[in-house]
């Protein structure tokens, strides 16, 4: 066999036709915030499960001039944010930050940034199962239809029936929110003690679902309520200690285990947060002297 | 002094390069070479081809070779590579009727117009390792028969039943462009031609779960293989600017025509009915599977009772595409660390009140 040529891919890989279909899925999806937009997903060169719909949607979103932050698991260094950022560096050739006020762009799994988002900031959200009812109705074709009719007492008995068994809401994360006083939305699952970040927030937030082919959305501004009862109001967690090395309380934390005798650590889940508080020289328990 | 796990970049490049070095293998045996998958591997090839719906053996075979063998890998590697290229149009319906044939049995007639043709097939061979592959094995290619083309035409059995209307009629062709699930989100419940694509690129494993299930009574039925044909079909794309059809070349197809039996309704006369399967390359036990299951899916227009797995269609179409599969299975082992904080979180807490409830039990019984 003779040699292969050698395959060339437009800026951002995807080519302008289907960047324009996302882009006309992402308006829909603005103008009902909530609302799920089925769009034509493409088999990205990633695996379904890696953050295709974000990617997808990064794409369609990014020009030249943008700065992009990919994390994963509110970290800029786990390999699946470092592997989607070297992507972008490839295809489109932009300039990268880990660090979240530089970014025009922010593609995310599981959590939003620690530092407020500003208006010239777009948040992307990778979403495994765009659909908030479907633990609760597998079915598309009836989900569909309670969406439309706006019927969501089956999610209010979900709720209602973990405090009689357990006391609590025992959703943790991909806690349900109400966007704009219509639909129930699936936040992706971020802990819910980001779903507060959601609300009136000034960045656009676009979320993609890659393998389910949706697109949905929440304006900048824009209402978002975590679904919960009077008598138990919406809580998200709460850590007993601050972060181990830079101190910071009142941010979400991994717990890290030191050692096989019970020795654990927390520290921010958010590495630049983090990085930021030690650089300007706050100092957790476990933190060295600087350097 | 703690310092965090860093070095995902670095990890990433060195993994690469380990996986690069176990691709290749042991350095003093002689690269494998596209050549060498697409001629002795085919049925790989063609697998790959089918499932990832591009009809490109020299591609297969090289995404075959980088995923060391891995065939939903290299189906995956496929479709990334599909999904770029441009849509210059639908081809014009093929004629399977005129395939050149280089097998097609029937198991409802013992002969008929055309003959059976065995051509290549695993059937009938006694499953033994044979140790003489293990060296090179030249000679016995050779001493291979020739294929002869056949001579008198070979008209589908299903349009020799349907002379009789004994089955009932191939759905016509209205003109209404076919659906593309590739360019287009499907919802359901889906058409015809959504359903026959899903099915064709669907995994060969599940499909024939699936099939086998409709055999074992969930939505029994009573299939024949009216006919299974293999071989090379032209394929021609009517250019709009020329104002004629051209041929683009042909394509190894392996279609299934399942025919099943139909008791009949207050409208219809009892008859047969119809499932359907179609693959690149020769790919039989997945024609076969797709058309059982195709068949099964039909129970709504046909008035049968529902309940089965492979009657539900939402179930079966949403879930038959491998690469989705593996993608949110496999999507497991990335970092969850984030979400298991949150349950952790919730499991201690709870954990607390009922050791907290159970010490006030006490106390009060304790007091009583």
């Amino acid at each position: 066999m003779t040699a292969m040529p050698e395959i060339t891919y437009n800026f951002a890989y995807l080519d302008e036709q289907t960047k324009r279909m996302i882009r006309r899925a992402i308006l829909k999806a603005i103008a009902v915030p909530g609302y799920q937009v089925p769009f034509a997903a493409r088999e990205m060169p990633m695996p379904y499960g890696w953050g295709t719909g974000g990617v997808q949607v990064t794409a369609a979103v990014l020009g030249p001039d943008d700065v992009l932050k990919v994390i994963d698991q509110g970290a800029d260094d786990t390999t699946n944010a470092v592997a989607i950022r070297g992507f972008f560096q490839k295809t489109a050739n932009v300039a990268t930050t880990t660090v979240t006020t530089e970014a025009t762009v922010i593609q995310t799994r599981h959590r939003i940034p620690e530092t407020a988002l500003s208006e010239n900031q777009i948040l992307v959200y990778q979403v495994p199962i765009p659909e908030p009812l479907r633990y609760l109705e597998p079915r598309e074709t009836e989900t569909r239809q309670l969406h439309a009719l706006a019927e969501y007492g089956l999610m209010h008995v979900k709720l209602y029936e973990d405090i009689a068994r357990h006391g609590h809401i025992a959703t943790t994360y991909a806690y349900p929110v109400e966007v704009a006083g219509r639909y129930v939305m699936d936040p992706s699952p971020i802990p819910k003690f980001d779903n507060p970040k959601m609300d009136d927030c000034p960045a656009l937030q676009l979320f993609g679902a890659g393998r389910e082919k949706r697109i949905y959305a929440i304006p900048p501004f824009t209402r978002v309520r975590s679904l919960d009862f009077e008598d138990h109001p919406f809580k998200v967690q709460h850590f007993a200690k601050p972060c181990a090395l830079c101190a910071a309380t009142g941010v979400y934390l991994d717990e890290v285990i030191l050692d096989d005798r019970g020795g654990r650590m927390f520290v921010c889940s958010d590495t630049d947060y983090c990085n930021t508080r030690q650089a300007e020289g706050h100092r957790g328990e476990m933190a060295g002297e600087p350097a | 002094m703690y310092v965090a796990a860093k070095g995902g970049e670095k990890a990433i490049s060195e993994a690469h390069a380990l996986l690069a070095k176990r691709r290749r293998g042991d350095t003093s045996v002689p690269s494998v070479t596209l050549d060498q998958i697409a001629g002795q591997l085919s049925l790989a090839v063609d697998r790959v081809m089918a499932e990832g719906s591009l009809y490109d053996i020299e591609l297969a075979a090289l995404a075959v070779k980088q995923a060391r063998g891995d065939l939903i890998e290299a189906i995956f590697l496929i479709r990334a590579f599909r999904t770029t290229l441009p849509r210059f149009g639908n081809s014009t319906p093929l004629d399977t009727a005129e395939m050149l044939v280089r097998r097609r049995v029937s198991a409802t007639y013992k002969d008929l117009p055309g003959g059976q043709l065995l051509g290549p097939t695993f059937d009938y061979t006694h499953r033994l390792l044979d140790t003489s592959l293990g060296g090179v094995d030249d000679d016995q290619a050779d001493a291979a028969p020739q294929g002869i083309p056949a001579a008198e035409p070979m008209p589908r059995v299903t349009d020799l039943l349907g002379q009789e209307g004994l089955i009932e009629a191939s759905p016509t062709d209205d003109g209404t462009e076919p659906f593309d699930i590739t360019r287009a989100p499907v919802s359901f419940p889906v058409d015809r031609s959504t359903r026959l694509q899903t099915l064709a690129r669907g995994d060969e494993g599940y499909l024939l779960a699936l099939g086998y299930s409709t055999q074992r009574g969930y939505a029994r039925s009573h299939p024949f293989v009216g006919e299974i044909r293999f071989g090379d079909v032209e394929v021609s794309f009517f250019a709009e600017e020329l104002g004629f059809e051209v041929s683009l070349g042909t394509v190894q197809l392996t279609e299934c025509q399942m025919v099943n039996q139909f008791k009949g309704s207050a409208e219809v006369p009892p008859q047969f009915t119809r499932g359907y399967g179609l693959v690149f390359g020769q790919c039989e036990r997945k024609a076969m599977s797709m058309a059982l299951v195709e068949r099964a899916l039909r129970w709504k227009e046909l008035g049968e009772e529902p309940g089965a797995p492979a009657q539900d269609e939402e179930f079966v179409l949403s879930h038959c595409d491998n690469v989705q599969a593996t993608g949110f299975v496999e999507h497991l082992k990335l970092p969850h660390y984030v979400d298991f904080q949150a349950e952790l979180d919730l499991v201690r807490r709870m954990r607390q009140e009922r050791e907290e409830n159970l010490h006030e039990t006490e106390l009060s019984e304790a007091a009583e």
